[in-house]
């Protein structure tokens, strides 16, 4: 009843934690969605590391995931900032209408 | 009982996150995120994480998660008509899913690594810190800049230009 | 492993069986201490009839029957356009951090039955204090969902300012607790409450509020606009928004709205008398019995030592919930820009400058 979890089944979470973030970005339109789904690939590999500290029963893993959050956490406040401008110009925050910049 | 238990977290994570990719509406898009968020700060604190999965309520669910939801309600966002169809989305998913475990079991394999048991105060707030404050003090000096940084840009980005 | 969790099922019946029928009474005291302080009597109609006269009991009956039954019979109303899930899910996600909240309250020391020590906590985490800040964020959601979920205007307006408000205040509640955590060297409850039974200078115990007294004015100050009430509550504001962020909430649902109010206030005072005012720490009282300091000792069994903490606990925790009814009718609501400028550029950077002097002042004491 008290078998231990193996490491490699938390990696396959997070492996496919990755795979439908990754989807997300490459298939819905709506920016914020996109968005959301680059923060599910943070977290799959926020989960990658804390299996792997616990196995390696290292703290380091914890102290790199508590600087990944710092990192999200900052990336989502300069997005969200970006996305309130975007939304001032264009009415909209569709990612096909975003192409100024095409050729 | 450690193996059901990370089985069902597992599962609701991966359908909660399946729900952020599938969901029309940014706010259930939004919800289905926290709730995938909460889940795996269940999980870190099944790994023996006790500050990081603290953190990641406080910090992700908490924090990020209700700025997402504020600007959400600020813009009004509904669901787009124009979006792409929730076939072509799970499909994505499936196979780019299937292809990253592929090349997981390729690498790992099934050596059935387990993790040994965790000393007493693995993943308490005394050996993090001293992780981070004494062997990351670089990094973590780095990422308050970039905080900083963030924040500043993020004012000067959200200000209405005065006339 | 059955009986623990059979003891801590029992720890967390009694502790929910308290803060619930507390939170109803609360609303009598409100509505009794209102009317008082504005010279008025108050409901007192509603009263059960019986030997020929009407039992109302100074207006208990009123608010704790006969309110009640009002709420739970009336029709619930989902607005037509509304996300119905949503707006059934938030009072919900409203209540839940609130109640969950008391898991690591300490309301005592330790209880011995046969062999076995109980903790009288329910749930001794070694990340404490992070827990309450962690389900302090998580109740942004209710009111976030609250207002989107209703499809009204009033509703997102109260929404929005609401869980502006809340994320603010959370800041300067967490830089206050940090203080604490420096000055009792452990973010758990239970162990800074024990600390808080040393008596400096063999006369005076030394609660928390000798040692933080700014951070004691900050955590309390925050926690009531965490909780939204007067003096912070724009987002319900009843004489501007309607009812703000619960405007479109009615029955059932708004009396879950309702009693997470008093839940907050309960959790707010029960967090203020744990780390500032000792818990349930009894001047002089030992786990043996009573030690003053001049010599006298009187010995007690651990359950009369139990109870009288617990008593001890209960009235600080009482007194608190009062303080904040009362303060609730005597300051006037801060208008929302007072506000926000009021948590981010008062009390954040006054939350910092204490976290500042209480480490400098820590590593002058303890000697670098």
């Amino acid at each position: 009843m008290n078998e231990i979890v193996p490491t490699h089944y938390y990696v396959y979470l997070a492996a496919v934690l990755f795979g439908i973030g990754t989807a997300g970005v490459l298939t819905r339109r709506n920016l914020i969605v996109i968005f959301m789904s680059i923060e599910l690939m943070l977290n799959a590999v926020n989960l990658v590391f804390v299996a792997f500290a616990r196995h390696f029963q290292s703290a380091d893993g914890q102290a790199i995931v508590f600087l990944v959050m710092i990192v999200a956490a900052a990336e989502a406040a300069v997005g969200l900032a970006i996305f309130l401008s975007m939304f001032r110009n264009r009415e909209t925050l569709n990612a096909d209408e975003m192409n100024l910049l095409n050729g | 009982m450690t193996l059901p238990i990370f089985a069902l977290l597992a599962l609701l994570i991966v359908v909660f996150a399946l729900g952020v990719i599938l969901a029309r509406n940014p706010v259930r898009s939004a919800l289905s995120l926290v709730m995938t968020l909460f889940f795996l700060a269940l999980l870190y604190l099944f790994l023996d994480a006790h500050l990081v999965g603290a953190l990641q309520i406080i910090v992700y669910t908490g924090a990020i998660m209700v700025l997402f939801l504020f600007v959400i309600m600020l813009l009004n966002l509904q669901a787009d008509p124009e979006e792409r169809s929730a076939v072509t989305t799970l499909g994505t998913a499936g196979t780019l899913c299937a292809a990253f475990v592929a090349l997981l079991v390729y690498m790992v394999g099934n050596t059935g690594i387990a993790a040994g048991p965790a000393s007493a105060n693995f993943g308490t707030i005394q050996t993090v810190a001293e992780a981070l404050f004494i062997r990351l003090m670089l990094p973590f000096e780095i990422t308050s800049v970039l905080m900083l940084v963030a924040i500043i840009g993020a004012v000067v980005l959200a200000k209405r230009t005065i006339q | 492993m059955w009986v623990e969790i059979g003891i801590a099922t029992i720890k967390a019946l009694v502790v929910l069986l308290t803060v619930l029928p507390l939170a109803g009474a609360l609303g009598w005291v409100e509505r009794k201490g209102s009317a008082l302080i504005q010279d008025r009597i108050g409901a007192n109609r509603a009263g059960i009839p019986l030997f020929g006269m009407n039992i109302t009991l100074q207006g208990l009956v009123n608010t704790l029957m006969a309110d009640p039954l009002k709420l739970l019979t009336k029709e619930d109303v989902t607005p037509r356009g509304a996300d119905r899930f949503l707006h059934a899910l938030a009072p919900v996600v409203n209540l839940f951090p609130a109640l969950v909240t008391f898991a690591i309250v300490p309301f005592g020391d330790v209880l011995f039955i046969g062999d076995r020590e109980i903790n009288l906590q329910i749930a001794q985490l070694d990340v404490g204090i992070l827990y309450v800040l962690a389900m302090v964020s998580l109740g942004v959601y209710g009111v976030v969902l609250g207002g989107w979920a209703s499809n009204n205007r009033w509703s997102l307006l109260g929404g929005i300012r609401g869980s502006a408000q809340m994320i603010s205040y959370e800041v300067a509640m967490g830089l206050s607790v940090v203080a604490m955590i420096l000055t009792y060297g452990t973010v758990e409850l239970q162990s800074m409450t024990r600390q808080q039974g040393h008596l400096i200078g063999g006369w005076v115990p030394a609660w928390g509020i000798l040692y933080q007294p700014v951070a004691f004015i900050l955590f309390l100050t925050a926690g009531i606009a965490e909780s939204k009430r007067v003096p912070f509550d724009l987002p319900e504001s009843e004489s501007e928004l309607v009812a703000g962020f619960f405007t479109e909430y009615s029955g059932s649902k708004h009396m879950l709205f309702f009693m997470t109010d008093f839940v907050e206030i309960i959790f707010v005072a029960a967090m203020v008398s744990t780390l500032f005012f000792g818990g349930w720490q009894v001047p002089y009282l030992f786990r043996d019995g009573f030690h003053f300091p001049w010599g006298t000792a009187i010995a007690l069994p651990n359950l009369v030592v139990a109870i009288l903490e617990l008593l001890s606990f209960t009235v600080k925790m009482l007194f608190f919930c009062w303080f904040q009814i009362m303060l609730r009718w005597t300051l006037p609501r801060f208008r929302y820009d007072q506000l926000m400028r009021l948590g981010w550029k008062g009390m954040l950077p006054i939350a910092l400058a204490n976290v500042l002097v209480t480490a400098v002042v820590i590593l002058l004491v303890q000697g670098a």
